[in-house]
């Protein structure tokens, strides 16, 4: 018997969470939260929760992987095995080493790397709980723990999913959107920089889907970016050390 | 053109200015703008814009003063930790020993793992590990007292306007303090209280250190405290 | 100990034993008090179970998850159940990602031992066709931040996990096909353990050791006991060693904190 396959986009452009095609999943943010890292931070992006830890600059071992002339950047995403519905082994997948590597590729070129040979720069990214668009919250927490790790960087870096679902173009799909969607498109952005750092398709586009859905993507960015600068700012200037950010939607006029 | 106000809290990314200014301390020029590299509280120093990071590793410069804890023994000389990614390295020859020699003596004998050491950063070049020495008056090795990590970038604050904010803590707690540049701070009084009360202030002053009012606020810390004392 | 690697300061060391022989520690808190302990229940959806537990900046998550497995063969009737610890490399700049390690494995079993030996769940009713199918729980200890005494923050993640999993209602039908319905039920829970860890440093136990306190003492100790206060595990560690006198005092103080913390923060 074939599956029935639900629908995904409903009347009036709704998504299965009720959102509009333009509409970012609602952020909460808490920077600091680990005392034993040298930088920290928690997102939960719609149903993802995700936790960055950063250790660094700080000596490399084994001694042969230091840099003479800068830091190294290691990164290493991991989900836990509660995580996704069905218990996930903890050994590392083949898909958890490419997403390390891809996210390692989209923080690096905005830290100043040079100013540390010969030490390392650790990023661990570690998923408690996963509804699609992990990549993109990770960079995004990452980027978080590493300011708070004091590490110089030209910019923050944002970074979004588009893609196609039912035929529509949308902003940020969740796990159920991305699996039975026609085309995802993770996008990492420095604004600073105007410079895309990560950039990944699966699916199937035409070329003006593809710019379309980029462009959706960038500017996806720009708003996280956005949030990520208030949620800094907010850690420094409330009292206390950790200041739990309940950052309000931002959908107002996305569509 | 300036686009932030004095002491205002940037993040990495925000453009500070553009024109006919220098990039100073966390702060990168980029396309004719100055950007900041770190958060942190920006600041004007005539033409020269520097942003105070709130956080940041100890990068060692010579004659910093340094409070370290020896972390390994080689053959003529210690590894120590100086809250740095580079760690110090203590020469045999950068003691107040005489002589050495290393098929009689034991380096341990002088100084063994565990040890905590005021000493001075003798150079540094990012290429090799910065060498330090415990020659010289109120260096060497730490029999008691207290150690307490603070953020490098805080340490400014913690001195003072010419060490006036460290004077006042010296006096109203009567301990004895030195402050290393790498963020180890050793504590040394009379009574395990007084340190205890001299530990809590500096920890206080890191915490609230972007923020205006603070000599007023330690006075009063210390006020509080010593009346709940006696 | 846990964090060898880490070198505490000879100053610090006698600050800490001069203290304790004062009856304190270095953050003000008596020989017997625990740290705050803070916690999360039910943080993630996608498991049956979740807590996320903190005890002062010690932060361990963990979840449960319930599926449908093979019994051991030694015991065809029973359902099983498997804890696996990660000391993430989050936790501490010492821990590197990897498999897991002594220290990570030790942790996992001393929890399973707690969890298993009390009889916290009726392994029997797990069973859906005997000798063919069963229930696996799979308790996943994730250590996010270790600022001293895993073993308690794990335990009280774990069981608090246990006691709120809601698994999906597995029926088995007329062909021993196994079917599962739309209501979710709760995991057989009978007993509630509980851990109480000490170090030994000097002549002192110190509870609920700090991360300084573990690196400084020479032995620990960790005493699970039941809710009717039987000990249903114990695990020395450590290259000191113990008299039987101190075993016993040991055992004695973690009966009476076992207590609170059953009340206080599992609230049975």
């Amino acid at each position: 018997m074939s599956k029935i396959r639900k629908k995904l986009i409903g009347k009036g452009d709704v998504r299965v969470d009720g959102r509009k095609p333009g509409d970012l999943r609602p952020i909460k943010i808490e920077i600091g939260l680990l005392e034993r890292a040298d930088g920290s931070a928690y997102i939960e992006f719609g149903k993802n929760k995700i936790l960055a830890a950063v250790y660094g600059p700080r000596e490399v071992y084994p001694r042969h992987l230091s840099l003479y002339n800068r830091a190294l950047i290691r990164c290493r995403y991991h989900m836990a095995p509660f995580s996704v519905e069905e218990r996930k082994s903890p050994a590392p997948s083949r898909r958890e080493t490419e997403l390390s590597k891809v996210i390692r590729d989209a923080l690096e070129p905005a830290i100043f790397c040079e100013l540390y040979p010969r030490t390392v720069i650790d990023i661990f990214i570690e998923v408690l709980q996963a509804d699609g668009g992990t990549r993109c919250a990770s960079i995004a927490v990452a980027s978080l723990a590493l300011a708070d790790a004091g590490i110089p960087m030209k910019d923050l870096v944002a970074a979004c999913a588009a893609g196609k679902v039912d035929g529509l173009l949308v902003l940020d799909l969740d796990d159920v959107e991305d699996k039975e969607g026609e085309a995802d498109l993770p996008v990492a952005y420095i604004p600073q920089m105007e410079a895309v750092t990560l950039l990944q398709m699966d699916g199937s586009l035409t070329r003006d889907e593809f710019e379309e859905a980029l462009k959706l993507a960038v500017d996806g960015c720009k708003r996280i970016y956005a949030l990520l600068k208030e949620a800094l700012r907010g850690r420094y200037l409330a009292a206390g050390n950790v200041v739990r950010e309940e950052v309000k939607k931002i959908n107002g006029g996305g569509s | 053109m300036l686009f932030v106000k004095s002491r205002q809290l940037v993040i990495p990314g925000d453009l500070l200015a553009k024109g006919d200014y220098a990039a100073g301390e966390n702060v990168y020029k980029e396309r004719g703008g100055f950007y900041a590299s770190k958060v942190g509280l920006v600041n004007f120093e005539n033409q020269v814009i520097h942003v105070i990071a709130v956080e940041g590793v100890y990068l060692p410069s010579a004659n910093d003063l340094v409070v370290g804890k020896v972390v390994s023994v080689g053959l003529s000389e210690w590894v120590v930790d100086i809250n740095s990614p580079y760690s110090g390295v203590l020469f045999v020859s950068q003691t107040s020993r005489r002589s050495f020699d290393s098929r009689k003596d034991n380096l341990m004998d002088i100084l063994d793992v565990g040890d905590v050491i005021v000493a001075n950063v003798l150079e540094f070049d990012r290429t090799r590990d910065p060498r330090i020495t415990i020659q010289g008056h109120e260096l060497g090795k730490v029999t008691s007292g207290y150690v307490v990590k603070v953020t490098p970038t805080k340490i400014p604050r913690l001195i003072g306007k010419r060490g006036s904010m460290i004077k006042l803590i010296k006096s109203r707690t009567g301990c004895q303090i030195t402050v290393g540049q790498n963020g180890f701070i050793l504590v040394r009084g009379k009574r395990v209280e007084d340190e205890a009360l001299a530990v809590e202030v500096i920890r206080m002053i890191e915490r609230d250190a972007h923020t205006s009012g603070l000599t007023n606020k330690v006075g009063e810390f210390i006020e509080k405290a010593r009346r709940n004392d006696w | 100990m846990e964090d060898s690697s880490e070198i505490i300061s000879n100053i610090e060391r006698k600050r800490i034993l001069e203290l304790l022989s004062q009856g304190k520690r270095l953050d003000g808190r008596g020989l017997k008090d625990y740290r705050e302990i803070k916690v999360e229940r039910g943080f993630v959806e996608t498991a049956a179970g979740s807590a996320l537990v903190s005890i002062g900046g010690t932060k361990v998550a963990t979840g449960v998850k319930v599926e449908v497995g093979e019994p051991y063969p030694d015991r065809p009737e029973d359902g099983a159940l498997v804890v696996n610890a990660e000391l993430t490399p989050l936790a501490s700049p010492t821990f590197e990602p990897g498999p897991p390690d002594e220290y990570s494995i030790e942790l996992a079993r001393v929890v399973d031992r707690g969890i298993r030996e009390s009889k916290m769940i009726d392994l029997e009713k797990l069973c859906l066709v005997p000798g063919k199918k069963v229930l696996v729980v799979f308790v996943d200890v994730y250590v996010l931040g270790q600022c001293g005494n895993l073993f308690d923050a794990s335990e009280l993640a774990s069981v608090l996990a246990l006691m709120d999993a809601k698994m999906v209602n597995y029926v088995v039908g007329k062909g021993g096909e196994v079917k599962a319905k739309d209501k979710r039920v709760p995991l057989p829970v009978i007993n509630y353990p509980v851990s109480v860890t000490m170090a030994r440093i000097g002549g002192d136990f110190a509870v609920d050791p700090s991360l300084d306190e573990e690196t400084v003492a020479d032995a620990r100790i960790t005493v699970t006991t039941d809710k009717d206060g039987n000990i249903c595990a114990v695990q020395k560690g450590g290259v000191g060693v113990f008299s039987m006198d101190e075993i016993m005092e040991a055992v004695d103080i973690a009966v009476e904190k076992s207590q609170e913390l059953r009340r206080d923060v599992l609230g049975v």
